[in-house]
């Protein structure tokens, strides 16, 4: 259990965490990168998995497997969205490295 | 060591690679290893996840179906996608994830067990965020894949999406009140937080939707955040917490690109109340592919302008193809892009970069502004708003103060457009009427092969 004052404290760091990883970062990036927190925001599948698996009622084991199922696509397709937009970087650098 | 540490550590790992993806993301020469360092930890936990959370096997059976068919939708949907069709899968996975948080908290609160409060409250608040963003996102793609065409208005619109939120919220301290609520009581609040997702979301203009998605982002973050507080899950504390803050200040660097406030994309509904405004200024002048391609081989500078148009006629191959040929015929060329050209910021990056443009001939509006003087052709495809000097000199106009490209200075204009129309906002703009402007009208992708033909022949 983690206490409400130590949660606060994660709370705050996390957020100062986010405001600083972000704020120096060109505006090419910036569509690719908004794919990319969308993607993190994809660990919500652990939640949605454990709440499945403690859920005791029919309703709660309904409403959980969809959780379960949108958190996994919140997942699986932020990362390959993700990953399809970054790689076009990385080709595009092979190219300058290409041309004299 | 017990399980429950074991799945502890591997949650802080986790969230430590979480950060340092993000982090490597924001580096183009880092951004692909970030992606996969961040998908590590994802799957890292998962996999924990599943192993240790002592479920039944009928809930295990559920877990696995539900996973599998959600992420092999996903999968394939996101593998397919053209990349101009980008920014509405993403508003939908980011809705889907909204929807994940939002079913947690349901979980949770018809099982009702909450130990005290400031649990159920925080429950209630993660799951209306995420039920908002869920229902939201789901219209911003309806909107940016042509499902939903109209921009529904009406006289005290914002009066009843007050009195949705209103209602929403006396429900939720009704249920925090209650402690053990019935069935109907949480039913009725999960209802109206979708429903405002969806009022909020139906009236604003499509022009506005990246900043509304990434506003929903940062939204469903924070949702998941909350549920992670619920769940005592410090992975999905620190992940959802993390994109709460980085999606806010990726918001607000988006607003600040199109020169409005959060408050005005939210509430002021451009993008199709600023019809008003003169009547555009001079008459537009067609020109004929050939004499625009000779116009473009025998310039020394010439500074690509490209739009939506382009990203929609998938041109930009055939664009690039085209500055190949000027090149070695040793013409100067240079891609200039708006911050919020395309339909995102650095949309327009991607595609170019999908092209195999090299970096070094992209600028940004600081950098090339100042060199539009000394261009002999602008050459702007499929791009509007972005260019029109109304936004500099024309007080009455919606998109008045907006950071522009001064393509006007450019000794000749040359611009392809599919008709006489107006742009995405519906706003005229005074730079196609100018002297020195050309019209060449068609497809952006025909256009460009037309050119070629013309430079080639040029000789």
């Amino acid at each position: 259990m983690i206490d409400g004052v130590i949660a606060l404290y994660i709370f705050m760091l996390a957020a100062f965490t986010g405001y600083e990883v972000i704020s120096r970062v060109p505006v090419i990036l910036h569509t690719p990168l908004m794919s990319g927190s969308n993607f993190v925001h994809g660990i919500v599948l652990v939640g949605a998995m454990v709440a499945l698996a403690t859920a005791d009622s029919t309703l709660g084991r309904v409403i959980g497997s969809i959780g379960v199922f949108l958190a996994a696509g919140n997942a699986v397709g932020g990362y390959v969205v993700t990953e399809r937009m970054l790689r076009m970087f990385v080709s595009a650098g092979k190219h300058k490295e290409r041309r004299p | 060591m017990s399980a429950g540490t074991l799945v502890q550590l591997s949650y802080l790992i986790a969230a430590a690679l979480f950060i340092l993806g993000l982090k490597r993301m924001s580096s183009p020469v880092t951004a692909v290893s970030g992606v996969r360092w961040a998908g590590l930890g994802m799957l890292l936990a998962t996999v924990v996840t599943i192993v240790f959370m002592g479920a039944s096997r009928l809930d295990l059976i559920l877990v696995l179906t539900a996973a599998l068919v959600g992420g092999g939708l996903a999968w394939v949907s996101g593998k397919r996608v053209a990349m101009t069709d980008m920014p509405q899968m993403i508003a939908l996975y980011n809705g889907m994830g909204g929807g994940a948080a939002g079913a947690i908290a349901a979980v949770e609160l018809y099982r009702g067990e909450s130990p005290n409060a400031t649990h159920l409250t925080i429950a209630l608040i993660g799951g209306f965020i995420g039920s908002v963003s869920f229902s939201g996102s789901l219209i911003a793609f309806g909107k940016l894949q042509g499902l939903i065409t109209k921009s529904v208005r009406f006289g005290g619109q914002k009066l009843v999406n007050l009195a949705i939120l209103i209602a929403t919220l006396a429900l939720g301290a009704m249920i925090v009140a209650q402690s053990q609520a019935a069935t109907p009581v949480i039913s009725g609040f999960f209802v109206l937080a979708l429903l405002l997702g969806v009022a909020m979301t139906l009236p604003i203009g499509g022009a506005d939707m990246p900043v509304v998605i990434s506003l929903y982002n940062a939204l469903t973050g924070l949702a998941v955040g909350f549920e992670g507080f619920v769940l005592d899950n410090a992975a999905m504390i620190i992940a959802g917490t993390v994109v709460g803050a980085a999606g806010t200040l990726l918001t607000q660097l988006m607003a600040k690109a199109m020169n409005r406030s959060l408050g005005n994309v939210l509430f002021a509904n451009f993008g199709e109340t600023g019809a008003a405004g003169a009547g555009p200024a001079g008459t537009q002048k067609p020109i004929e592919a050939s004499d625009a391609g000779v116009m473009l081989a025998f310039s020394q500078k010439v500074i690509v302008v490209p739009g939506y148009g382009m990203a929609v006629a998938q041109a930009q191959h055939k664009v690039w193809e085209l500055c190949q040929l000027l090149l070695e015929r040793g013409v100067q060329v240079r891609f200039a892009i708006h911050p919020v050209a395309g339909r995102m910021p650095g949309h327009m990056n991607v595609l170019l970069a999908e092209a195999g443009v090299p970096y070094e001939l992209i600028a940004d509006l600081d950098e090339i502004n100042a060199e539009f003087e000394t261009a002999d052709v602008a050459l702007i495809i499929g791009a509007n708003d972005v260019v029109n000097p109304d936004a500099r000199n024309n007080r009455q106009s919606p998109i008045y103060g907006m950071p522009i490209l001064n393509a006007d200075k450019a000794k000749n204009v040359i611009v392809i457009k599919r008709g006489q129309g107006q742009g995405f906002s519906g706003i005229d703009n005074a730079l196609f009427g100018l002297d020195q402007t050309r019209m060449l009208y068609g497809d952006a992708q025909s256009a460009a092969s037309q050119l070629i033909h013309a430079v080639k022949a040029a000789g």
